[in-house]
């Protein structure tokens, strides 16, 4: 029997894809003009796929610093942080990302990936528990298993099933550390943190935030969600990405525990991979630093936001329960997914196809995402397009609410 | 402790049972993935029905061991001993 035998079921029902249309796992976007125009088959299409928040992976002043540093400094480290991969660049950054969050420490990842996967698996040891959201990311699973602790799953964005699980550990030893995430990338919806936090206080429990989602385009200053919610101080560890709202790739943590250097020579998937190349590190740098003094992104972010939620709402599409920057409508089923996926595609508005079980309830998501660069006129074509091809599909009604 | 195994592997039938995804007939034997055809996701939120009912919690990694509906029963009724 093949070695791949266990992934035969998966194969067929991939394979059953091709019937209703293009393979969305082979989807190739083969230019990106812009923050929101590409290439795909040849054609133009806007770009309603992306985590592209702020619009600033094509921004002029960030290329500009990304072709400085890979002249300066070459193509790459070639080693790792703990090794000889560790760069005054790599300092550079760590010191303004700790900085912009008011935290004594950061810790650099080289995806955003290994930030939870690392870190989820050095804060808990073998003697402690995870308590993590049920629809955390895969990142978030992975680091999980990767630890050696109890884990402990809680209902979705339930601040009182967190707390009965906490109260069924009762006395039992060791550290609890509570996971959830700034901005669910499935639906778009926020932790009710303020709650979350609370059980956390009352329970002495730590808490670790993924701010993935939500770096940039959530609170006053864009850190997020705990600043959102006026929380900061009772978030142990924020954890987030590069390659969302500053457009290139790599993770970090930011933390106030006195002693969190020790997670330098403690943390696997932070010591054992290589660095982040200086191209990269220069371009999140000088995409910090505009995230910082411009907050007009954020604001044209929301505006896009609210106008898409309300126009596919409007339209009678079953929208998420939040207005975000990511607009998830739900479908009835698998094919009539795929192929509502394929008409969009066909008529210039590329989205991401979300098919169940990474999706929170069993239904595939038609998962579309605006930037700070989207111009109305785009997301209105975004909108006529997901009306035109319910039309064609005859779905005008099915997968809608009220 | 083997009433309450029978009593937990019972209630673990009968809210499988109700489960709309679920509609072979479920034994003690019935291997819960491959038999019932439900993904890693359905597995984890029907265990979380009946974390409720008995008001235990099965670690994620205890979860991982378990593949038929009595090594599910017997982990429920191990925790809920010691609860």
């Amino acid at each position: 029997m093949s070695i791949l035998a266990k992934f035969s079921a998966l194969a067929e029902a991939r394979e059953s894809l091709q019937h209703v249309g293009r393979d969305p796992f082979r989807l190739v976007i083969e230019q990106a003009l812009s923050a929101t125009e590409g290439v795909i088959d040849g054609q133009p299409v806007l770009l309603f796929g992306t985590n592209n928040y702020l619009g600033l992976s094509q921004d002029p002043a960030c290329l500009a610093a990304s072709a400085e540093a890979v002249r300066e400094h070459g193509s790459g480290t070639t080693g790792s942080r703990i090794a000889n991969g560790t760069y005054g660049l790599h300092g550079r950054l760590e010191a303004e990302l700790a900085d912009f969050y008011g935290r004594r420490s950061c810790m650099v990842f080289t995806t955003g990936y290994q930030a939870n996967l690392g870190m989820l698996s050095v804060l808990a040891g073998k003697d402690d528990t995870l308590l993590i959201d049920a629809d955390s990311h895969a990142s978030i699973y992975d680091g999980c298993r990767l630890s050696q602790a109890q884990v402990v799953r809680f209902r979705h964005n339930d601040p009182d099933d967190l707390y009965k699980r906490l109260r069924r550990l009762g006395d039992t030893p060791g550290s609890k550390l509570v996971v959830t995430e700034g901005i669910y990338s499935m639906l778009g919806d926020s932790a009710p943190l303020a709650e979350i936090a609370a059980v956390k206080r009352e329970t002495g429990a730590y808490l670790l935030v993924d701010e993935a989602h939500s770096f940039g385009v959530l609170g006053e200053t864009g850190r997020g969600l705990a600043e959102a919610a006026g929380v900061e101080a009772d978030v142990d560890f924020i954890v987030g990405t590069f390659s969302k709202s500053l457009g290139s790739v790599g993770g970090y943590c930011v933390s106030d525990h006195p002693g969190f250097d020790i997670l330098r020579v403690t943390c696997r998937p932070y010591m054992f991979t290589a660095s982040l190349p200086p191209a990269v590190i220069a371009s999140t740098r000088a995409a910090l630093a505009r995230l910082r003094e411009s907050p007009e992104l954020r604001q044209h972010l929301w505006t896009n936001a609210h106008r898409l939620h309300a126009g596919l709402r409007a339209a009678g599409f079953e929208v998420g329960p939040q207005v975000s920057p990511i607009v998830s409508v739900a479908m009835p089923d698998i094919p009539a997914a795929v192929a509502f996926w394929n008409q969009l595609l066909a008529r210039g508005i590329y989205v991401n196809l979300s098919l169940p079980p990474a999706t929170p309830d069993e239904r595939p998501l038609l998962r579309s995402s605006v930037t700070a660069s989207h111009k109305p006129e785009q997301v209105d074509a975004a909108i006529a397009a997901f009306v035109a091809t319910a039309e064609a599909l005859g779905l005008q009604q099915p997968a809608l609410v009220d | 402790m083997s009433t309450d195994l029978e009593a937990v592997t019972r209630l673990v039938i009968e809210t499988l049972a109700a489960n709309p995804k679920v509609t072979k007939t479920v034994t003690g034997e019935t291997v819960i993935v491959d038999d019932l055809g439900l993904d890693s996701l359905a597995v984890m939120n029907f265990v979380m029905e009946i974390e409720d009912k008995l008001d235990v919690s099965v670690p994620l990694d205890r979860l991982a061991d378990i593949r038929t509906i009595n090594d599910l029963a017997r982990c429920l009724a191990e925790l809920k001993a010691v609860a």
